[in-house]
């Protein structure tokens, strides 16, 4: 019998682990989040990021294209608070600087055409995404769900990554600002 | 040559898709399938258009030159041949344009290896096929056997029953395929000659109104830009034999594809009211067809109310990708007989009905025409008492 309810969790999962969507898992609509394929609150998803970031051994912020390079406004704002959670964890930054398939140095970014290398090299736990293209993000996402038994979390610019075993969307600075909040109150204890 | 008769287009107020096909009032008009297409063209801010000139297709895409001429499309030129109109129209959508082109048949065939590639990069495309007869042997009647050939190239498949179809289902592509958690091109397909060629009532908002502008700065994946960082490196990962790029990495892109299409359920059920319109949920026999085979399927219902028979219902499929399992599992819970008249040979739809449901005996491979032939409603109502005695 086929599973009925599928659940996004640290694998190693498979060989190829599945779409999440393709196992009946759809995104949150605006107003709500995912975690671990449940649509949950804003509030329920950031007291897990937060709670998951504040625990992890060898957290990692992986920035991507549309913090490293996009001019918008409010852009640099969002890329300074990511950098914000980023310390109050205690967590590497490894950008995923472009999405180009190129050796990379694995000790100091990320790929989406192999993230579990770098995962797996700087034996990461707890990686969080922020900034990335939602295609890119997917794509990325299963090969760490595949191949390593790392917790990843997505906050997306539009769309959350259902993917992800927890993900925000619509990501702005206050939604940023609040995990960074919880985190320094859990680690306060 | 872009054009430069902007007037009429530009006096166009853009507005959502949601006025454009829930809101905004309709006034009732006589036209065919091509001349439908064309209204919808002409609502949709289009910035280009490509054409390669197929039988039943090629008045939409004549209708769709006259709108470039009249101002309403940005650009427009008759391509090499069908393979050079998908390349070249994938190319103005990379370009971050929104872009509508039509094909028939052996152009389908002609042009198929860009259809995955659209899918692929996930371009939000929206191409009209006027389906028709291919090589076994040839003929140039209606058919729906190119479709089989599309079902697994990750496009979204729409199969319009009329002109009215035609016209929202186009739109609605827009709507769909440009939503960020999906950006995939959109196939609207109809029986050629049947839709195309003949005359019927559509409903059309004004055409003073067309949609927003697509701002491809949306898209799931960068607009394909040479002139900023991190410039054409961004699609290197198509080039997926690269010692830096696994199979894996491949295989997941892959199904990012596939995944995109499952996200556009909601937006389905949204702009065109359901991957399905199901009649008389209750019957004891359903007919599940889709395209003009619904429209010969309530012929012969309305044939057999008059013989007393009122236990038939009937399953219209609009959205063939992303296919309506569940919807169809929940509506055939209660018949004990499913019957899916096809335009075509191979039965592709009877295939994905049977892979979808419990209990798969229950489905009449049939009744199926092909080679030009038309489907009376009487075979259809033949196969049902056939399969009751």
């Amino acid at each position: 019998m086929v599973q009925e309810t599928y659940r996004v969790l640290p694998g190693p999962e498979a060989y190829l682990a599945p779409a999440a969507a393709m196992m009946g898992v759809m995104p949150p609509d605006s107003g709500s989040a995912i975690v671990e394929g449940s649509v949950v609150s804003e509030d329920e998803a950031i007291a897990v990021i937060a709670r998951k970031l504040a625990d992890a051994k060898n957290p990692a912020v992986c920035p991507g294209p549309l913090l490293i390079w996009q001019w918008d406004d409010g852009v640099s704002a969002k890329a300074a608070a990511v950098r914000e959670l980023a310390e109050a964890c205690g967590a590497k930054i490894l950008p995923m600087i472009d999405y180009s398939a190129r050796r990379i140095r694995t000790d100091m970014e990320i790929s989406p055409n192999h993230p579990n290398v770098t995962i797996l090299q700087n034996d990461i736990d707890v990686c969080l995404f922020a900034g990335v293209h939602s295609h890119y993000a997917n794509y990325a996402l299963r090969l760490i769900r595949a191949r390593t038994d790392c917790y990843t979390i997505v906050l997306g610019d539009y769309s959350a990554s259902e993917d992800a075993m927890a993900s925000l969307r619509d990501i702005n600075v206050d939604k940023i600002n609040a995990i960074t909040e919880k985190i320094k109150s859990l680690k306060r204890g | 040559m872009s054009n430069t008769n902007t007037d009429i287009h530009t006096a166009q107020k853009p507005v959502s898709a949601d006025e454009m096909l829930h809101s905004a009032a309709r006034s009732r008009t006589f036209i065919t399938g091509s001349e439908a297409v064309a209204e919808a063209v002409k609502r949709a801010n289009v910035d280009m258009a490509i054409a390669y000139p197929i039988t039943p297709q090629s008045e939409s895409m004549h209708l769709t030159g006259d709108l470039y001429a009249q101002g309403y499309i940005g650009d427009y030129y008759r391509a090499e041949n069908e393979f050079a109109v998908m390349a070249a129209i994938h190319g103005a959508s990379l370009g971050g344009g929104r872009v509508f082109t039509a094909t028939s048949g052996p152009g389908t065939l002609r042009a198929m290896e860009m259809f995955p590639v659209w899918a692929g990069s996930r371009q939000p495309i929206v191409c009209a096929f006027m389906c028709r007869g291919v090589a076994l042997p040839p003929s140039i009647q209606p058919e729906t056997i190119e479709m089989a050939f599309l079902l697994d190239t990750g496009m979204i498949m729409f199969h319009a029953e009329n002109a009215q179809d035609y016209f929202d289902f186009i739109l609605a592509g827009y709507a769909i395929a440009e939503q960020p958690e999906v950006h995939l091109p959109v196939g609207v397909f109809a029986d050629g000659f049947f839709v195309t060629h003949t005359r019927e009532v559509v409903m059309l908002p004004p055409d003073d109104i067309k949609l927003n502008v697509y701002d491809p700065t949306f898209a799931p994946i960068p607009p394909f830009d040479m002139e900023h960082v991190p410039m054409r490196m961004v699609r290197d990962p198509l080039l997926n034999k690269s010692n830096f790029v696994s199979y894996a990495a491949s295989a997941s892109w892959h199904q990012e594809v596939l995944a995109a299409a499952e996200r556009a359920r909601k937006h389905i059920n949204h702009y065109m009211g359901g991957l399905i319109e199901v009649e008389n949920p209750d019957a004891d026999v359903m007919i599940i067809a889709s395209g003009t085979a619904v429209s010969q399927s309530r012929e012969a219902i309305r044939a057999m109310k008059d013989e007393g028979i009122n236990d038939v219902g009937l399953i219209k499929v609009k959205s063939v990708r992303p296919f309506p399992e569940k919807e169809i599992e929940q509506a055939t819970a209660k018949a004990s007989l499913i019957i899916v008249p096809e335009f075509n040979v191979g039965g592709w739809l009877s295939r994905e009905v049977k892979a979808s449901i419990d209990n798969n005996k229950r489905v009449a491979p049939g009744p199926r025409v092909f080679g030009g032939a038309s489907m009376p409603s009487e075979i259809i109502i033949g196969e049902i008492k056939k399969y009751r005695q």
